[in-house]
């Protein structure tokens, strides 16, 4: 049967203010709420997806980060069939970091490598490359990104990737597993884990925990963060304020001025 | 090591996409900086004829190979490594663009080389490569320097500078490189599968009423529509919309979906990742609506309200609406 690793990471939640540590270098990590990376979580579903359709042995693994568990457990309710939990992790570690602790545990815990490992196509931190390039190199493997669709292949063996392109064409390839996949986004909407369920599976299933200690300093990193910094809204934008009608009146004003408003 | 610039000029279905001028043109500032070559990369099948559109930089090395014709992204980082490994330029800059997306990241794992990623400028300061970096959706921005003296692959956003600032009437020298590509890869092109025919075409509509996200549910997209009705537009989505099937594909607008240029683009619950303005950015007036005083579509917004967008939106289009009858307009 297909066996799947998936990488779940989680990433700073950016709807949330984002504040810059002390020294002015990385983002303050005790004030951050942390998500799952959005195209990671479509990684997990495309997984799942692919074990319901066509049968598949889907093992979720995550970095250790604060609320990553639910994140987990949400996977095993869902139908995954191992979760890993990697500890021992300092806080921001670099993405070239991550993906060298990804494949020893896919090395050492998983043993045989999968014939398919998904990640999320890019993170919103992935400052020193992506993830899923990373983890081809290290491997050994071939790579290919902004996957939306996988199948087995109609005339043969393998799979068949859809993948993105601009303007909304998307191009299919043959991908002899194994190999590394960015995904984009499944075929469907990730789905949602009612609480119930959540707690269901909190209580029957298990998070396994594989410690794999790294160095409490970055092992000469390739980059450095001289400095980091919100982004100052830009002078463009004139912001409109007051009650909702004063607002909406002055926005038909603009609107008018457009001549988008037939008087 | 050359210490020269090298630029990965992307070209997709026989042409030469918008970004490689852009980054011409950014090489070409880091080039004259630092008193080195800019030279173009080219790769594909049948490509020799683009090579001259690409006179900004010095020259152009040209892999040309019928195995090549489509942009599979570990054989063109394949043949792209030795290369790179030979000739160690100062800099590799590859576009962050669906084609391109992995090329850079591979060269570097495979080279051991330093990548920085999300760059939208770079500038030389005491001859060390410094890079301005747009991450975390947006919202901050990092000074990134590579270390030691290796090649620095460096993934540039869209508009690092205007593309017809990477357009030259010269003729650059034409180097060809010979590469073997693997005839039997593990990942093997197929086939294209253009969009299906849209309901409406966003690249002719002169409003377009995006939503994003903070819409919260497919329902409350009714509340969008009927403003589009108002002013005559249409409405578009952010990628998570049509990821959730409230809209279809051909409404998204992006660096995935369509590039659009309305009189109008009023953005509601839509954060401003990079991936999104880079399809509406050129729009001549950009309304934008957020909770979030720092989401970053203010900072390309000429207008911004700081609040609910379903709130706010009943009483726009009743406003709207309002204003049609005073004018005594049929609409
Ligand atoms: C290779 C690649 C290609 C991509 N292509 C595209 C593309 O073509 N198009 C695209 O759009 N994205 C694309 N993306 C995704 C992009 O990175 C962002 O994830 C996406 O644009 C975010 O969409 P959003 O702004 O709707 O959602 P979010 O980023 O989640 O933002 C939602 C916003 O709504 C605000 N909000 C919440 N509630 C309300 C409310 N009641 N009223 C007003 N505001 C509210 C929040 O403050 C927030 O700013 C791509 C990504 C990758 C990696």
């Amino acid at each position: 049967m297909m066996k799947i690793a998936v990488l779940l990471k989680m990433a700073p939640d950016v709807v949330e203010e984002l504040e810059i540590a002390a020294s002015g270098k990385s983002l303050d990590f005790k004030s951050l709420r942390m998500a799952p990376n959005e195209s990671d979580e479509h990684a997990v579903e495309e997984a799942l997806l692919l074990k319901e359709r066509f049968g598949a042995k889907v093992i979720v693994v995550a970095l250790e980060a604060p609320e990553v568990d639910e994140a987990l457990f949400g996977a095993l309710a869902n139908g995954a069939d191992r979760a890993i939990k990697i500890t021992g992790l300092r806080e921001n570690l670099t993405t070239a970091e991550e993906a060298d602790v990804f494949t020893r545990v896919v090395r050492g815990e998983i043993g045989a490598i999968p014939d398919l490992i998904l990640t999320g196509v890019q993170a919103i931190d992935d400052l020193d490359g992506l993830i899923g390039p990373l983890i081809a190199c290290e491997l050994g493997l071939p790579f290919l990104g902004v996957v939306v669709g996988l199948s087995p292949c109609p005339d043969g063996a393998g799979m068949v990737a859809l993948k993105e392109c601009p303007g909304g064409v998307r191009a299919e390839f043959d991908v002899t597993p194994p190999a590394v996949l960015g995904i984009q986004a499944a075929e469907r909407p990730p789905r949602y884990v009612p609480l119930a369920k959540l707690q269901a599976a909190a209580h029957t299933k298990k998070i396994e925990l594989v410690p794999v200690p790294l160095p409490t300093d970055p092992v000469n990193p390739l980059i450095e963060v001289l400095r980091m910094r919100r982004r100052a809204p830009a002078a463009r934008a004139e912001m409109l304020s007051g009650s909702v009608e004063e607002i909406a009146g002055r926005l038909c004003e603009v609107l008018a001025g457009q001549d988008l408003i037939e008087e | 090591m050359s210490g020269d610039i090298w630029v990965l000029a992307e070209q997709w279905r026989g042409r030469i996409s918008e970004i490689t001028y852009e980054i011409l043109a950014l090489g070409r500032d880091l080039a004259d900086e630092a008193g080195v070559r800019l030279e173009a990369v080219l790769v594909g099948s049948h490509v020799r004829g683009l090579a001259d559109t690409l006179g900004t930089a010095d020259s152009v090395l040209l892999i040309d190979h019928p195995l090549l014709a489509e942009p599979v992204t570990p054989t063109y980082a394949d043949v792209l490594a030795p290369l790179l490994a030979d000739r160690s330029p100062a800099a590799f800059l590859v576009p962050l663009t669906n084609i391109s997306l992995g090329i850079g990241t591979l060269l570097a794992g495979e080279l051991r080389l330093p990548a920085v990623n999300f760059c939208r400028d770079a500038h030389f300061v005491d001859r060390r490569l410094r890079a301005t970096c747009v991450l975390y959706g947006g919202k901050i921005e990092a000074e990134v320097t590579p270390r030691g003296g290796a090649t620095a692959i460096l993934g540039i956003w869209p508009h690092a500078r205007p593309p017809e600032k990477g357009h030259s009437k010269r003729l650059p020298g034409v180097e060809e490189i010979a590469a073997s590509p693997d005839a039997a890869p593990a990942i093997r092109f197929r086939r294209y599968i253009n969009p299906p025919a849209g309901d409406v075409d966003l690249t002719k509509q002169e409003a377009l009423v995006a939503v994003g996200r903070g819409m919260r549910s497919k329902e409350n997209l009714e509340l969008a529509e009927a403003l589009a009705r108002g002013i005559g537009g249409a409405v578009c989505a952010s990628r998570p919309v049509v990821d959730q099937h409230w809209l279809p594909l051909s409404r998204q607008v992006g660096k995935s979906g369509l590039t659009v240029k309305p009189k109008l683009y009023f953005a509601l619950g839509i954060s401003g990742a990079p991936e999104h303005v880079e399809g509406m950015r050129k729009s001549d007036c950009i309304i934008a609506v957020n909770t979030d005083p720092q989401a970053p579509i203010f900072n390309v917004a000429n207008y911004g309200v700081v609040g609910d967008a379903l709130e706010l939106l009943p009483v726009l289009t009743r406003a709207v609406e309002g204003r049609k009858r005073a004018g005594g307009g049929a609409g």
